[in-house]
């Protein structure tokens, strides 16, 4: 297949950034988004040309690194699929890819396609947590939990922290994020004490952030590569609201 | 590659009496640090995967100054989040048998008798604590209609002993060990450096005092200082270049430690696993392990002729060969890892591999949709078949599904005592970056189990003891400087060569080299001839690699070629110790040792011990055997026949 | 493979350079509710709900037409009246136009707050047209929806309260304003109305839902009926209001 790119290239915070049109050509089908933007980079540095960065680990859809918009949606259009999961055969040849890093201020560009994603980590250390120090639990079956409950809290613990949710969200809201985490602790006994205390903080350091609010237009659960379900930001007003109704 | 034999390694530190009281017993022993005190303490832990991640948030939650590092954005991303099977733990709820014992009993066993019964029997005991712990955070294992917790058996136990969470334990693991490590941040026990690589050891008065990092982002080089650093920095599967690793493994950190003072123990193990999809051409960057458990239902063939062209539905059963079957009727399509993986390379060795570049066999779910429906099958790994046609655009309900070999796990890593600590004092090396508990082979669900064992019970405690002597003072300057410069030194080099090679064009070529020559089966010729080529491409690596841009900005050819040199260096030590370790052992398989089956022969009488490899300074490495005795379980020979 | 690099200026604008020495904005800002944008939701959700019980009320009042003008009266009288010798003419009138501003401003506050927020959220756009892969579009319009009712509502009220834009004027009744405004040549008129209520049946399919879903209301279980509760509901709204100026301006009712 032959492919022409237009990438976003930004050599640093400070830089204003440009689209830059590259086109390659002979990609196989079956290479991953990434591997095709490594051969890219190989005949980049081979030029003398800086490759162009961007983050992965994994390359297995678990770890979140991977994440860029892919011709307007994050991702790119294949449902539930991380960048590094998206593979060539879903375009067809001879098509226009334009390539852009997340797009949030809390998420600022640190080169090319990377961008900083740690206000995620500072609404996890808000509150998403169960305070339980090491060597003080209790046996595992000394509370049961209803299957129901360790299937909804799962599905909402899958969350990658990839940052899709926020770079699809018109409002650069993070609200799907923040409600995966407190839905998931939510639902489990182990969750309940602090509870309330968990919403707030981690609603409110959303919000210090700079992340836009929610209004519900669930565009980021179209894009989540775990689906994240929309009910999970409710569980989350509904925890911030009892928690600020106290 | 010369290497001469040194002293011999007698005392592991781990205290005598009963298996069962030693734990115990050393961790009465262990000196306590008083609470004021432990502020004035500082540790560093490089990795945040699980035995890293539980680490520092139990240090942090005992009081100590904790630098946590990471080269990833964020803790969350470490490796151990990709373990898809689960973790095992002799709780025995299901009452079916199984108990510390056995835990313990299989562990010795299935790592072929090169593992330290003391260190195993410790693990299994742990291994308790960590369900318990787990669940606390709010880990989300599945759970059974009663609503107690569910367990399955995995790779071939008899009793059911693994904990899970869907197809994402590691996840759901590493969330936890996550989480409490934000809590610490939060409370400002821990200080997070993310996007930090860590590229030196300071080693100061003869005691681990500090790393040598480098700031991914800005590229600046920093110097931490502690009074311990504890090294968790994962496995170096990656040497291979294709393996179900992250991109981003390594081995950088534990070998720059090893070049510090700190032994090398047994790095010629590595696990390949067998259920990989394999590779689809050239561009591959990496392999994607599909869970063993396919093994239950799906059945392995390859074409009974060479170069069979015909597409898989138009060959009759007459004409297919299910080779494990045939070979192994007592356990068929179940037989261990190891053993399924050689077979695999062996038909393929033959000419009747299947795929791209005949490298591959048919994973054939055929027969268990016609027995159970396909409704069943796909309730059963619905996932895993539509993960397996995201990658390769094949739908395995209607053609048999490819697999094939993949390095996966290495049972190699820095030497370390019952304490965990390495020869270097104060440096601690946990999870799977040292070498400790799975001898030459590790259970499935096991690494899981081991880093969060390490982690959350085992380091704090006799990391205590070593810290009751500290705080250790200021850190002798010049060491600091010559870790600095050396670190320096190395980056000017790498971006001052502007050569006509990229980087990941050496690491393939050293990663196929690995593969052919050291990976699944092993022969005198074949290491002899890597230990030839390794020192020639290292050369051409150094003389004609090529990194753009500058040092001083988020540069990932840079990283990348920093980590494809020490790979070299490691690549050499592994076939080394490959070369002499001339028995076949777990996931080491030398085929001048096997019985006239085909089956890996241990040589017991030359190799019960711990090969632990000191670096020198002029090259020639240094042989420690650390001999291993077994008091409890006796050594035999596996069959599977 | 060839690789040829040209370099275009891209559609983004915006520089995403930071501040000079300014450190990103960490520390908390222990927020109250109303600054908070879970809080600003709220805000929007019980005013929005507010706003909706009123059109279900005026709805079915101005359904009253179909009784006659008479009756169409009476009842708008009525609601002048209505607690009459207890409290002055007009009381509950007014209290309802009371709660309605605060309600319209407070929704109007939060609406604009949350849009600026957001705004500062995403400074640089995406330079690939975006492609909503949410399904629905109501969802999008929210912002350009609720302007254009505020708009209408504005005319609405010099049309049919102050009679300034209609043909009989003040000094006539309810009925009479009414009848002559969706009269057969002012045709136009009925077309604005039906745009608009179109518009508020948009905003209140989404927005009766997503009130829902901001009081943390609905949930997996009852998504289904909660959207369905959405559709019919602003669906009967639609109905109900264009029934009508539409036998007005078809000349079922005269
Ligand atoms: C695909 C896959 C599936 C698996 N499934 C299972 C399973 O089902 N059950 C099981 O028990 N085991 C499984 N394993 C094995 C198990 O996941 C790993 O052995 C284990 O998670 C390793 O944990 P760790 O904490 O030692 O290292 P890792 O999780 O790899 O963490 C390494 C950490 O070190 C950091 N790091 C590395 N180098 C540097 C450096 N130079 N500077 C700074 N930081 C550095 C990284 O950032 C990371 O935080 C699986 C492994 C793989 C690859
Ligand atoms: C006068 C009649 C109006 C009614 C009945 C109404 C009703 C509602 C309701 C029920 C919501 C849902 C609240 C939530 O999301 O939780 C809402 C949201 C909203 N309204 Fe209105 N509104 C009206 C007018 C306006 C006006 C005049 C504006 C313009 C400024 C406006 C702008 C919005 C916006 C921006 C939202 C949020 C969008 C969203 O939730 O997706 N509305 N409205
Ligand atoms: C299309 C059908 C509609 C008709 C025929 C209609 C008719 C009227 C009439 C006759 C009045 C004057 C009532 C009185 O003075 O006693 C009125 C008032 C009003 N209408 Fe409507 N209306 C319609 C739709 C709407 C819509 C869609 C909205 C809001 C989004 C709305 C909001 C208002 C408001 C705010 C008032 C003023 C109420 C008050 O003074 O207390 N109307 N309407
Ligand atoms: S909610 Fe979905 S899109 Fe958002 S960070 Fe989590 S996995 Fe990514
Ligand atoms: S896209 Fe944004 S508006 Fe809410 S529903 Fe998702 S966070
Ligand atoms: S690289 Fe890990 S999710 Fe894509």
């Amino acid at each position: 297949m032959n492919l022409t790119l237009k990438v976003w290239r930004q050599s640093g915070p400070k830089d204003r950034g440009r689209m830059v049109t590259y086109r390659v050509e002979d990609v196989s089908p079956d290479m991953s988004f990434l591997e095709m933007l490594d051969v890219l980079n190989e005949r980049l540095i081979l030029e003398g040309d800086d490759p162009i960065a961007f983050d992965h680990d994994c390359r297995e859809g678990i770890c979140g690194m991977c994440g860029m918009v892919i011709n307007g949606v994050a991702h790119g259009e294949q449902v539930a699929t991380t960048t590094c999961q998206l593979h060539m055969r879903h375009f067809e040849d001879g098509a226009t890819i334009t390539i852009e890093p997340w797009r949030a201020a809390p998420f600022p560009v640190i080169k090319d396609l990377v961008v900083d994603r740690s206000s995620f980590d500072r609404i996890i250390q808000a509150g998403g947590f169960v305070s339980v120090p090491a060597g003080s639990a209790p046996d595992a079956h000394s509370v049961p939990v209803r299957k129901e409950d360790a299937d909804a809290a799962f599905d909402a613990a899958t969350c990658i922290g990839c940052g899709a949710c926020v770079a699809a969200c018109p409002n650069g809201s993070a609200s799907l994020f923040t409600a995966a985490k407190i839905t998931h602790l939510s639902l489990l006994p182990q969750g309940q004490p602090e509870r309330l205390s968990r919403a707030k903080a981690m609603v409110d350091q959303m919000d210090a952030e700079g992340f836009g609010g929610c209004t519900n237009t669930g565009e980021c659960t179209a894009v989540c590569p775990k689906g994240i379900p929309l009910d999970t930001i409710a569980q989350m007003n509904s925890d911030y609201l009892k928690a600020n109704a106290k | 590659m010369n290497f001469v034999e040194g002293a011999e390694i007698r005392d592991t530190k781990a205290p005598a009496g009963p298996i069962e009281e030693r734990w115990e017993k050393r961790k009465f022993g262990a000196r306590l640090v008083n609470p004021a005190n432990k502020r004035k303490l500082d540790v560093i832990v490089v990795g945040t995967g699980l035995a890293g991640g539980s680490a520092a948030a139990t240090l942090g939650e005992l009081g100590y100054n904790v630098k946590s590092f990471c080269y990833q954005d964020s803790p969350r991303r470490a490796h151990s989040i990709a373990a898809q099977g689960g973790i095992n733990a002799a709780k025995n709820y299901r009452g079916d048998g199984d108990s510390i014992y056995r835990l313990f009993y299989d562990t010795v066993k299935g790592g072929d008798f090169r593992a330290r019964e003391s260190n195993v029997y410790r693990l299994a005991e742990v291994s308790v604590n960590i369900i318990d712990q787990a669940v606390a955070q709010g880990v989300p294992f599945a759970r059974e209609y009663g609503g107690l917790l569910d367990t399955r058996s995995f790779g071939g136990a008899q009793v059911s002993r693994t904990f899970y969470a869907r197809g994402q334990t590691g996840q759901q693991l590493l969330l936890g060990a996550y989480q409490a490590l934000e809590r610490q941040i939060a409370a400002g026990t821990v200080e997070m450096f993310t996007r930090h690589e860590m590229l030196d050891l300071i080693v100061s008065d003869g005691r681990a005092r500090g790393v040598i990092v480098r700031d991914m982002v800005t590229g600046d080089i920093e110097r931490h200082f502690a009074d311990a650093v504890v090294l968790a920095t994962g496995g170096y599967g990656n040497v291979f270049y294709l393996s179900t690793n992250a991109k981003g493994c390594n081995t950088t950190a534990i070998w720059r430690a090893h070049e510090r003072g700190a032994y090398f123990a047994n790095p010629c193990y590595t696990q390949i696993h067998p259920t990989c999809i394999p590779v689809s051409g050239d561009h591959q960057s990496k392999l994607t392990l599909m869970s063993e458990s396919l093994r239950n239902d799906g059945r392995v063939w390859v074409p009974l002729r060479k170069n069979d062209s015909r597409a898989p539905g138009d060959i009759p059963d007459a004409e297919r060969d299910y080779y494990l079957e045939r070979i192994y009727p007592a356990f068929g399509n179940l037989v261990p890892r190891d053993i399924a993986s050689r077979a695999a390379k062996n038909v393929c060795d033959e000419g009747r591999g299947v795929g791209p570049g005949g490298l591959g066999v048919y994973l054939d779910f055929r027969d268990a949709i016609g027995r159970l429906g396909r409704d069943a099958v796909e309730k059963k790994y619905g996932n895993l078949f539509e993960m397996y046609e995201r990658i390769t655009g094949e739908n395995p309900y209607e053609t048999p599904m490819r697999i094939y070999p993949a390095v996966h796990y290495t049972m190699g890593g820095l030497w370390v005592d019952y304490d965990l600590q390495s020869t270097v004092p104060g440096l601690f090396v946990i999870g799977e970056a040292n070498f400790s508990d799975h001898g030459a082979n590790r259970l499935g669900a096991s690494a899981l189990m081991q880093g969060l064992a390490d982690g959350y019970f085992v380091l704090p405690t006799t990391i205590g003891d070593y810290l009751a002597d500290g705080p250790f003072g200021d850190v002798d300057e010049e060491a600091v400087a010559a870790a600095e410069v050396a670190v320096r030194t190395k980056i000017d080099r790498l971006m001052s060569v502007n050569g006509t090679r990229t980087p990941d064009s050496f690491h393939r070529e050293l990663g196929k080299l690995m593969w052919d020559y050291c990976g699944m089966d092993r022969t005198e010729e074949s290491l002899r001839k890597a230990l030839e080529r390794i020192p020639e491409l290292r050369q051409e690596f150094w003389e004609n690699v090529k990194v753009t841009g500058v040092a001083e900005e988020l540069n990932q050819t840079l990283e990348k070629a920093g980590r494809v040199a020490d790979f070299f260096d490691l690549a050499e030590l592994m076939c080394l110790d490959a070369l002499v370790r001339s028995e076949s052992c777990g996931g080491h398989f030398r085929a001048e040792s096997q019985d006239s089956d085909g089956e890996a022969l241990r040589d017991d009488e030359n190799f019960a011990h711990v090969s632990a490899w000191e670096h020198s300074p002029d090259g020639t490495p240094v042989l420690h055997k650390e001999p291993l005795e077994y008091e409890y379980v006796k050594m035999s020979q596996r069959s599977y026949k | 493979m060839n690789v040829t690099a040209t370099i275009e200026r891209g559609a983004a604008t915006a520089p995403v350079i930071p501040p000079k020495g300014e450190e990103k904005p960490r520390a908390k800002r222990p927020g109250g509710f109303l600054t908070s944008s879970n809080g600003k939701k709220a805000v929007m959700a019980v005013t929005g709900a507010v706003m909706v019980l009123f059109l279900v009320g005026h709805m079915l009042g101005n359904l009253k037409i179909f009784a006659g003008r008479d009756s169409f009266d009476e009842y708008a009288l009525a609601l002048r009246t209505l607690l009459e010798p207890i409290a002055p003419y007009r009381t509950l009138l007014t209290l309802v136009e009371i709660v309605l501003v605060v309600s319209v401003v407070l929704h109007m506050w939060a609406a604009i707050s949350l849009s600026r927020r957001a705004a500062a959220a995403r400074p640089v756009k995406y330079a690939a047209r975006k492609k909503s892969q949410a399904k629905g579009y109501a969802t999008h319009i929210m912002r350009f929806g609720g302007i254009t009712i505020a708009l209408f509502v504005v005319w609405h009220l010099l049309d049919l309260t102050f009679g300034v834009v209609n043909p009989k004027g003040f000094d006539s009744s309810p009925a009479d304003r009414m009848i002559a405004g969706f009269d057969p040549s002012r045709w136009y008129v009925t077309l604005l109305y039906i745009v608009a209520v179109a518009m508020v049946g948009l905003h209140l399919r989404h927005g009766i839902w997503s009130a829902f879903q901001t009081l943390g209301v609905a949930n997996r279980d009852r998504n289904r009926a909660l959207r369905a509760v959405a559709g019919l509901g602003s669906a009967v709204l639609v109905i109900g209001f264009l029934a009508p100026p539409l036998a007005i301006t078809f000349g079922v009712v005269q």
